[in-house]
């Protein structure tokens, strides 16, 4: 059983369809990347993967459990427990420090514990930043606050869109770096990005236009 | 506790806004709390000030009030013993339950004398009589502050503390000018004539004053002469009494129309407030041959002042609580807005809806409480002012004010809250934290 099925799904707005017939299976331990130019749809399967939002029609199995007909408060619980997300604009919260945004997310899922908040921190090389604001952190270091914070719940996937979209050659490689890392300790990577060097260095690569996956295919050069 | 040091950092962060709203918060407690304290002390107040305009309560004997009442005899200025009340038991006015409330009064004799070979009317009375009580206390009373309206054109008031020849009096503006008499002049007064010998006094005129009324016609005199000349010595025909009173409400005018209407519990309320009513009958247990009766007119304008009054209160302080609501429910949700970044984070790593209100409503309902606090004491201040400029005296703090002030807000900023409640329940972490 795969862990994430996408069966069928179509997501409408009025009369565009942002996604169109989409069938995907994203295996326990993959690392995927979504492609796809602006516009594609990349998003919009995101959030539906993220249980941010839900699809017009279609299936999306998530453990082998059917999530496209929950409830709102249901996918939030779901989200809570089984995804960690990472934005490209990073979202962290402006007046808590580097490892409050951490424990932000414990918090909500269970109960905040600094000492764990600051090993997830260590794990992405921030632990003696781990007392700054996001205001005195660098785009790089606040991504990387954002990925200790999506991994702080021990998600089954983390879910990243455009995670280098803001970050120079340094801070990407610094993320890219990171990923390799989880996806070595057998964590599901799921990575949105339009920036082949990003798509690239996943194990897995599908391409969207106009809502549609238009390739699927094993990166044959993937490191590990 | 991780969920206090986000309520910190948020303020931290806010300040400004957080600031915004207790000044809102604090501008509306003010106002309710400064109109609900001069509300609740305004009968009070109205009643002090109704009292500068004289007496709201007289007392005769049964026997004249009954002739009056049923022939409506004209006063033509003849008096009988028979028909007056001992001037001994004009004392016993303070010592009703509601002594304290009765700050004034002046008993007085009025007959009809013979002045230049005309007739006219002198009135005999206190003015700042010393009176003993059966108590062993003392009180000064009399017309001087009864009739504090009055103004003395010239000369001054009869002081009857000055050890001075009691041969005087006090004369109307315009009697005054008809006699063609000033201060310092002797006015002959001829009165009843006893075992065929008129009685007689001769009176210095000390001030000349000017009332607005028909008192500008005649002469006030020390009680004493007045009684001399009327043949009725240790008598007064009426007793003119200023009182503090509670304004009527439905209960004292069921007791006015008929006491033994009351239910006992009712009775006992009544009894013990200090309803024109109420005084008048605690008059009539001390002195039980007169009737006491109130000046209608006063208690009446009294009540419909006060009811005025408090309806205009009311409806400023709902004004200004619609104010602070709008205020609120403005700044709220501009913050939710701002934050609406910050909200949809929230959501996306899980919080739940009721998790994220409550962290709002504890920002807003701290800020509230800030807010009510300082702006509670700001009324209170706002009350002292509009005591002293309105009323010309402080304005006492009221506890339940502060319960009443506290609920309101309470209210008020759950009810400004709502549409940024309404603003959060709807944002979706999909449209903040993507843009779509």
């Amino acid at each position: 059983m795969s862990l994430l099925e996408i069966r069928n799904v179509s997501k409408i707005y009025g009369e565009l369809k942002a996604l169109d017939n989409i069938n995907l299976k994203v295996e326990d331990g993959e690392w995927l990347a979504i492609m796809g130019p602006s516009g594609s749809g990349k998003s919009t399967m995101m959030n539906i993967i993220g249980c941010m939002d839900k699809p017009s029609m279609g299936e999306v199995l998530l453990d082998g459990k059917d999530i496209s007909k929950e409830s709102e408060k249901n996918l939030t619980s779901i989200r809570r427990d089984k995804i960690g997300l990472i934005f490209q604009q990073f979202h962290l919260v402006s007046y808590m420090s580097a490892v409050e945004n951490v424990m932000l997310s414990q918090y909500y899922h269970s109960m905040p514990d600094e000492k764990e908040a600051l090993e997830a921190l260590e794990r992405v090389g921030l632990k003696e930043r781990a007392k700054h604001l996001p205001s005195q952190l660098s785009g790089g270091e606040q991504q990387r606050v954002c990925v200790a914070r999506a991994l702080i719940n021990h998600p089954e996937i983390i879910l990243a869109d455009e995670p280098t979209g803001n970050l120079d050659e340094a801070n990407e490689n610094i993320v890219i770096d990171i990923f390799r890392q989880l996806h070595k300790e057998g964590t599901t990577l799921i990575v949105v990005t339009h920036d082949p060097e990003v798509g690239e260095v996943a194990e897995r690569m599908i391409r969207l236009e106009h809502g549609r996956i238009i390739s699927d295919v094993k990166n044959e050069n993937f490191r590990g | 506790m991780f969920f206090f040091r986000m309520i910190k950092g948020a303020y931290i962060r806010q300040w400004k806004k957080m600031l915004i709203i207790a000044v809102t918060i604090a501008l509306g407690a003010s106002i309710a709390t400064a109109m609900l304290n001069v509300m609740l002390d305004v009968g009070d107040k109205i009643n002090q000030e109704l009292k500068a305009y004289g007496a709201n309560i007289t007392v005769v004997s049964k026997s004249a009030s009954v002739l009056n009442n049923l022939y409506e005899i004209e006063d033509d200025g003849s008096v009988e013993v028979d028909e007056m009340i001992k001037e001994n038991d004009v004392g016993k006015l303070k010592t009703i339950f509601w002594a304290f409330n009765i700050t004034d009064f002046a008993p007085t004799v009025e007959t009809s004398v013979t002045v230049g070979g005309e007739k006219h009317k002198v009135v005999g009375t206190w003015f700042n009589h010393t009176l003993k009580l059966v108590t062993g206390e003392t009180v000064i009373t009399g017309v001087t502050n009864l009739r504090s309206w009055w103004e003395i054109k010239s000369g001054r008031w009869i002081d009857e503390q000055a050890s001075e020849n009691l041969d005087v009096a006090m004369i109307g503006k315009s009697f005054a000018e008809k006699q063609n008499l000033k201060v310092g002049d002797k006015i002959d007064v001829s009165g009843r004539v006893v075992d065929g010998e008129t009685k007689t006094v001769s009176l210095k005129v000390v001030g000349i004053f000017e009332a607005g009324d028909e008192s500008d016609d005649g002469i006030y005199a020390p009680l004493e002469k007045v009684q001399y000349l009327s043949g009725t010595e240790n008598y007064v025909q009426k007793i003119e009494v200023s009182a503090l009173t509670t304004p009527d409400n439905e209960l004292a005018l069921k007791a006015a129309k008929d006491v033994n209407s009351l239910s006992i519990a009712e009775y006992e309320l009544w009894y013990c407030t200090a309803y024109v009513s109420s005084i008048c009958y605690q008059i009539q247990e001390a002195i039980p041959y007169t009737v006491a009766s109130a000046f209608r007119q006063i208690a009446e304008s009294e009540g419909d002042i006060l009811d005025k009054t408090q309806l205009l209160m009311t409806l400023i302080t709902i004004m200004s609580m619609i104010g602070a609501a709008l205020g609120i429910s403005n700044l709220v949700t501009s913050s939710v807005m701002e934050r609406s970044g910050e909200i949809g984070l929230m959501k996306a790593v899980g919080a739940k809806n009721s998790q994220i209100i409550i962290l709002i409503l504890t920002e807003i309902f701290i800020t509230a409480i800030i807010g009510a606090v300082g702006g509670y004491f700001m009324g209170f201040g706002f009350a002292q002012i509009i005591g002293h400029t309105v009323f010309g005296s402080s304005i006492e703090m009221n506890g339940m004010v502060a319960f009443i002030v506290a609920v309101i807000i309470l209210a008020v900023t759950l009810v400004g809250s709502f549409p940024a409640i309404r603003l959060m329940l709807r944002l979706r972490p999909s449209e903040v934290l993507h843009g779509r």
